[in-house]
């Protein structure tokens, strides 16, 4: 978010000879525990997990990597899921075709909704995408193709590549943990391209990248629809997860969510988003069970994060002393 | 039956009246939008939901306390006034320094944890609330019947958006407010006690919200989720409007209302939905808004 940077902190603490090396063998722990993972939990649950992680990154490309706060995220989620979800089963698509539609789908109404909220910035930004995704959540609610109400249901998952079973739940598992993988290497990527150093001009002083001659909407906008592809990827997965595709999901509540998520693990970290995904997710889950209703969690976590915990659980982490010996020190921002 | 437009005008006017309405709470809510953010910078998501503790405020000084509507109608903006002024001093106050963005979440998760509260308590179905005795049944107007309650609600929407209009643009406290507006550090230290002019603006703003949720409480029913659709059409009123004039969220509020109701008549289908286009295309045409100063 565009705010005010902090100075240099005085005080320096030298990076850990091996850092690298414990970097990567963490990698490879969080990489077995995953490839491990549904001999111990429940699969569903995890997909679930991944699926969330992997839209809370993208909306984080956003917010995180350019400054730019969207309300309309779930266009882009619950909007894939119905293009995937009506591919599959009233075409008979397979999979990576239904997958590939959201994913196009999600893309050109991030075209749409970016280029008429990039005309105003910050606050503006977030209520004009709101108030588009809400436009959106009415269209899904009166066209035929949704069935308003009752969403698309059963929804095959089909065979992949006409290879792999995909109503096999572990070979499931293993495609969707897949996507994740994709899904992350290419936001890493984006990220840390001349293309995402740009952005984070923008981010820091869009005045200045302006004067330095880089047309801004333009990256900006190319930022959004990249954004929304990948939440489009997250939400047409998701679609075959559950094998429905309903209004839940283009609600703003649904957007309100991944800001949440977002917010919670860490707002410009790359795996921030993922863990906070988790963290709701699982929250939810138990309190699924319970006759507590979640909004208030949901609101009152938000409160707690914006007051005292703008940096999320890894922008803390990276903060801390252990943090910036093992993980380059990076400093994060508030 | 006289025809406009190949439509009966009793069901022209009738939705006219409905638009009339809908936009008394659009302009009211706005103004009180517009009125926070002025000052503030803090786009208070929670408006939807203070709306709703006007309602239930009347509805439960009513059933528990035996208060009357029109006691009410000055008590809850009152009560939930209050509730805004803690909530500036002892949590949204720490957030100007930040983005502003972060007052947006803020006031987001206030809403949602609020909602959440009263659905746990009351449930999502909504509780009736009768008008007063006084402004019960209507009045034959020639080409129509005219609720006498709803013809107030449009009445007093007017007297109380244009009361803030005349407070903020012609009185010594509003000349205080727009200063602050322009330049908070200046006029302190001219000696005005900025802070305190912020919570009574959070207050004002959180009032008017109030208010209308009061008015409301006969016409839609009580319910938890009553200000939860409504405040992100509000957004969308405001954004139409641009937020740099008062004026301009009072009249774009009355407008899209009326505009949306004429839709209903029209083409229903997009009814839901037309403010949000008339957004995007003023976005289009004219970024500012239609009576914003800057970009």
């Amino acid at each position: 978010m565009a705010g005010k940077s902090e100075p240099v902190p005085g005080e320096r603490i030298a990076i850990h000879p091996r850092a690298g090396t414990i970097q990567l063998a963490l990698l490879a722990v969080i990489a077995a525990g995953l490839l491990l993972a549904p001999q111990f939990l429940y699969p569903i649950f995890l997909m679930k997990l991944l699926a969330f992680g992997l839209f809370a990154a993208a909306f984080n490309l956003l917010l995180g990597y350019t400054g730019l706060l969207s309300f309309g995220h779930a266009t882009f989620f619950g909007g894939a899921a119905y293009f995937t979800a009506h591919a599959v089963k009233e075409w008979g698509w397979p999979p990576e075709a239904g997958i590939l539609l959201g994913v196009v789908g999600a893309a050109v109404l991030g075209l749409v909704m970016g280029a008429i909220a990039i005309r105003r910035q910050g606050i503006y930004f977030a209520m004009i995408t709101l108030a588009l995704s809400q436009m959106f959540f009415f269209f899904c609610l009166q066209a035929g193709f949704t069935h308003g109400e009752d969403g698309i249901q059963s929804v095959p998952r089909g065979r992949l590549f006409g290879v792999f079973d995909l109503s096999d739940t572990m070979t499931m598992y293993y495609f969707v943990l897949a996507v994740f993988v994709l899904g992350l290497l290419v936001i890493w990527r984006f990220v840390n391209s001349p293309f995402g150093m740009i952005l984070k001009s923008i981010r820091e002083n869009e005045q200045r990248a302006i004067s330095l001659g880089y047309s801004v909407s333009r990256y900006k906008l190319g930022a959004f629809v990249m954004s929304a592809a990948l939440a489009g990827l997250a939400g047409g997965v998701k679609a075959l997860i559950f094998q429905f595709a309903t209004l839940t999901d283009v609600t703003w509540q649904m957007s309100g969510e991944v800001i949440l998520m977002t917010l919670l693990g860490g707002i410009g970290t790359l795996a921030g988003p993922v863990v906070g995904a988790g963290v709701v997710v699982t929250l939810q889950n138990y309190l699924a069970t319970s006759d507590f209703p979640v909004t208030i969690i949901t609101g009152v976590v938000f409160m707690v994060c914006v007051l005292v915990f703008r940096r999320g659980l890894i922008g803390e982490l990276l903060e801390s002393a252990f943090g910036r010996r093992f993980f380059a020190g990076r400093r994060t921002r508030e | 039956m006289t025809m406009i437009f190949g439509i009966p005008i009793q069901a022209l006017m009738g939705q006219l009246l409905v638009g009339l309405i809908n936009g008394s709470f659009y302009a009211l809510l706005s103004l009180g939008l517009a009125v926070i953010f002025g000052l503030l910078r803090v786009i208070n998501f929670a408006h939807g939901a203070q709306y709703m503790l006007g309602a239930f405020a009347a509805l439960l000084l009513l059933t528990v306390g035996g208060v009357n509507y029109w006691l009410a109608l000055i008590l809850a903006p009152l009560i939930v006034g209050l509730f805004g002024a803690i909530v500036e001093r002892t949590m949204l106050s720490r957030l100007y320094q930040l983005d502003h963005l972060y007052g947006l979440l803020f006031t987001f998760g206030l809403a949602l944890a609020i909602e959440g509260t009263f659905r746990y308590f009351y449930g999502a179905s909504g509780m009736p609330y009768a008008p007063p005795p006084q402004l019960t049944g209507a009045v034959n107007l020639g080409f129509m019947f005219l609720p006498i309650y709803r013809g107030w609600v449009v009445i007093a929407s007017l007297i109380v958006c244009l009361g803030v209009w005349f407070m903020i643009e012609k009185t010594k406290l509003g000349a205080y407010l727009r200063a602050a507006t322009e330049n908070p550090v200046l006029v302190q230290s001219f000696g005005v006690n900025v802070p305190l002019l912020l919570t009574l603006t959070y207050a004002l703003g959180a009032g008017l919200a109030a208010f209308a949720g009061v008015l409301a409480a006969p016409i839609y029913q009580v319910s938890p989720l009553m200000g939860t659709n409504l405040i992100i059409i509000v957004f969308a009123v405001v954004v139409v409007g641009g937020m740099g004039s008062i004026l301009g969220a009072i009249v774009t509020g009355y407008m899209l209302g009326v505009v949306e109701g004429l839709t209903k008549v029209f083409y229903p289908e997009a009814s839901n939905i037309v403010v949000f286009v008339i957004m995007a295309i003023v976005l289009i045409l004219r970024p500012a808004g239609l009576f914003g100063k800057d970009a």
